[in-house]
């Protein structure tokens, strides 16, 4: 085991201060250069609040929910590359933030959940606001750790870092007794811990690279498939992401986690690919004779029926966690490292061998990818009267796309797949969704901590009626921190998406997918203080829209949609990329009139 | 064409899996929690300390799964933060050698008469020995493969078998290398 760089433990001791498990806390957060905590109080982590009170350069952010907490740490660390912090209470401050560390855990957001707990003599008598707190978020954090000995916890809190970071990134817990918080101990810095076994492989075997570059230039018919991992890889794989598109010219699709990696403008970019993914995407990829996935996991969304899932090529699969090489699809060469270290070194082999691509079969492929363009599967049916929500999002973006500091959160939910298909994102960090836990509410609270790392931005979260309503309280932390987000809400009065899965699937049988009693959101944003808007026909969405751009106060906007509206293509679950739904009477190609197109 | 998709091979094979772990709080519940939360099998599950200066537990597991649940179960088990090293000593797809695996096992006798002498004979050669003796009952420990004690659990059926206590597999590699 190398321990080269761990400081023994007498040269530890002569680097230490002495001071309160409290005080260490907000210590540890200031050497890991932590500006930002989302948090709410609660009687096991007084101490730590009073060790924060009137602390600079900290600034906490006080949440209605603790649910609201994690979700606004993910929205941060999404939307910065650092990691987001989280401190809540023992008990129900524990288990509120359970959903968010799930959600975290799916979508490899780094995040550091500091929790309180009971006294270490009370643990295990069932006290006041005790619960397991480590035993209920072990299945939900990369790792956790309950610290018992005020002199471990500098090591643990500095580990904790570590491990939420590095590798593939994801949520840890530190759960700290209240009497830990109060004793005295030693503390030492970041630089003299590094955890005893946890080493992550994040250079890529230089041959397999090799090997991946010569299927590469060998292709006929090639495709990309990016994925969240090369947005948690940082901005630099994304830049080289773009380098190899340039190198090779090679069609490039993504997942719903990576979208922004690579520039929606450019021609290669093919649309989002999977369930709601375009037809020109899931088709290259059913078609295709070399898919290379930089980053993604081979999800159920993606995938569909694995059976039947790209029967014709050869796959290679660069990922930063092993374990995700051959879990779901068995692939031809799978990659284990960092995607911007991939990224170089794959660049680097292709210039220096003088690589060339497959000219005329590229050239054939991507006439045969055009032909699957001229679908149009983007495209609806259009009304004058009544405000179809594709519209909607259509408007949004041609009406902030001129700037290039637009955030856009989402809920879950057809809102959410009409947001990934049409709000065309240029630039990585911008695009903020539940993906792999599927969370109703993750999009407001992550707007406040979106807005929060970046105060001048417009953070736009594009919302379901009913997703927002879960998290709705967290337009009072909002209110509080003066975060102007704007909450664009698509209030088609149903849960639409399972509105829509009960149309196809289950004989239009809506069962309790329709909400009878909806909150007035205008009057809703009057009594949180913030600005209410509401739009019911399609000619008054643009100006109503400026206007919420516009005001510098969050709002809350309620855009009164068709509620029948189905979200197309779909392919239908259990089915395969070229069997795609393309509208409700699907009988091929729709024709131009009364239609708009993308 | 190249297969793409997950091998069909169902087949179900028993494996014998050891995790070097840092011994510390939780870790292993953190390794049963990733099997039952995964819905793989645990048949048997051995546990203790093996190096206090190092602090690292050793845990041998036997579980069963196609191939490519057994590739999974290594990968998972891989992935744990507090997880030095896992070894597979039935894979030995990759030239790896085998491991010898051995278990302990306490199973209780009781009779008298012509039942009792023949369950001592049977525990002589299996070398078992007895380890605590009344007029009515014995007390074997046995040692061996899990197949041996099986069929030694077997025999003592019908002579009167009372309790058995498996300390489940533990597993070490043959030669001079570690694990």
């Amino acid at each position: 085991m190398d321990k080269d760089d761990t400081l023994t433990r007498g040269e530890a001791k002569s680097a230490a201060e002495t001071m309160t498990g409290a005080q260490m806390v907000i210590r540890a957060l200031r050497d890991q250069g932590v500006t930002h905590i989302f948090g709410y109080p609660g009687g096991a982590v007084l101490p730590i609040y009073d060790a924060l009170f009137k602390v600079e350069g900290i600034t906490h952010v006080l949440v209605r929910h603790e649910q609201g907490a994690v979700h606004a740490a993910e929205g941060y660390a999404r939307s910065t590359g650092k990691p987001g912090v989280v401190l809540v209470t023992s008990g129900p401050g524990a288990t509120n933030a359970v959903t968010g560390l799930t959600d975290a855990l799916m979508d490899s957001i780094p995040l550091v959940v500091l929790t309180g707990q009971v006294p270490t003599h009370l643990i295990g008598t069932d006290a006041f606001q005790e619960c397991d707190t480590v035993g209920i978020t072990r299945p939900c954090t990369k790792n956790n750790w309950l610290v018992k000995d005020v002199n471990e916890l500098a090591r643990v809190l500095h580990e904790a870092f570590e491990i939420a970071t590095t590798g593939r990134p994801g949520p840890v817990v530190v759960d700290i007794p209240k009497d830990v918080q109060f004793q005295s101990g030693a503390y030492h810095g970041p630089h003299a811990i590094h955890h005893r076994t946890w080493r992550p492989k994040t250079d890529p075997d230089r041959e397999l690279v090799a090997k991946a570059v010569e299927m590469m230039a060998a292709a006929k018919r090639p495709l990309i498939y990016s994925g969240g991992g090369i947005i948690n890889a940082g901005p630099e794989a994304s830049r080289l992401l773009r380098e190899l598109v340039d190198l090779t010219g090679f069609p490039i699709t993504s997942t719903l986690m990576g979208l922004g990696a690579f520039p929606a403008s450019r021609p290669e970019w093919m649309g989002l690919v999977g369930m709601h993914g375009t037809w020109e995407s899931n088709h290259a990829m059913h078609d295709c004779d070399l898919m290379i996935n930089l980053g993604a996991r081979f999800d159920d969304r993606v995938t569909g029926k694995v059976s039947a899932f790209s029967p014709g090529s050869k796959k290679i699969h660069l990922d930063i966690d092993p374990s995700q090489i051959n879990k779901i699809v068995r692939v031809d060469l799978g990659i284990v490292g960092d995607a911007a270290k991939a990224l170089r070194e794959m660049i680097r082999v292709w210039k220096a061998g003088r690589y060339q691509v497959q000219a005329e079969s590229l050239k054939a492929w991507w006439k045969q990818i055009d032909t699957w363009r001229a679908k149009k599967s983007l495209s609806y049916r259009n009304s004058e009267t009544i405000i179809k929500p594709q519209y909607a999002i259509d408007r949004l973006y041609e009406l902030t796309k001129h700037r290039d500091d637009v955030f856009v959160t989402t809920e879950v939910g057809q809102h959410q797949m009409w947001a990934a298909q049409r709000f065309h994102f240029q630039q990585p960090n911008h695009w903020m969704t539940s993906g792999g836990l599927g969370t109703m509410g993750y999009g407001l609270p992550a707007a406040v901590g979106v807005q929060m790392a970046h105060p001048k931005a417009l953070v736009i979260d594009i919302a379901g009626e009913a997703s927002v309503q879960m998290t709705m309280q967290e337009m009072s932390t909002a209110m509080q921190y003066d975060l102007p987000i704007k909450i664009f809400i698509l209030n088609n009065e149903y849960m639409g998406m399972v509105r829509q899965w009960q149309e196809i699937l289950h004989g239009k049988r809506y069962s309790h997918s329709y909400s009878e009693a909806l909150p007035d959101f205008v009057k809703m944003a009057d009594a949180f203080g913030c600005v209410g808007l509401r739009a019911d026909k399609p000619a008054e969405l643009d100006d109503k829209i400026k206007e919420m751009i516009s005001v510098n106060r969050p709002v809350l906007f309620d855009v009164r949609v068709d509620p029948a509206e189905n979200c197309y293509p779909m392919i239908p679950s259990g089915g395969a990329h070229n069997e795609m739904l393309l509208s409700p009477d699907d009988g091929g190609a729709i024709s131009d009139a009364g239609k708009m197109l993308v | 064409m190249h297969d793409t998709k997950v091998k069909a091979d169902n087949e179900v094979e028993r494996h014998t899996l050891t995790v070097l772990v840092d011994n510390e709080a939780g870790v292993l519940a953190r390794v049963v929690g990733l099997f039952s939360g995964r819905g793989y099998n645990i048949e048997s599950l051995t546990v203790a300390e093996v190096d206090p200066m190092a602090r690292t537990s050793r845990i041998t597991i036997v579980t069963s799964g196609t191939m490519h649940v057994i590739e999974q179960i290594e990968a998972q088990l891989k992935r744990l933060v507090p997880t030095h090293k896992v070894t597979n000593w039935t894979d030995t797809r990759d030239g790896a050698k085998a491991g010898i695996e051995r278990e302990m096992a306490l199973v209780k006798v009781a009779g008298t008469g012509e039942k009792r002498v023949e369950a001592l004979r049977m525990a002589d050669a299996f070398r078992a020995r007895p380890v605590d003796t009344t007029q009515s009952s014995f007390v074997f420990e046995i040692t061996g493969s899990p197949a041996k004690i099986d069929s030694f659990v077997d025999l003592m059926r019908p002579l009167g078998l009372v309790d058995v206590s498996r300390t489940g597999v533990a597993a070490i590699s043959r030669g001079p290398e570690a694990m």
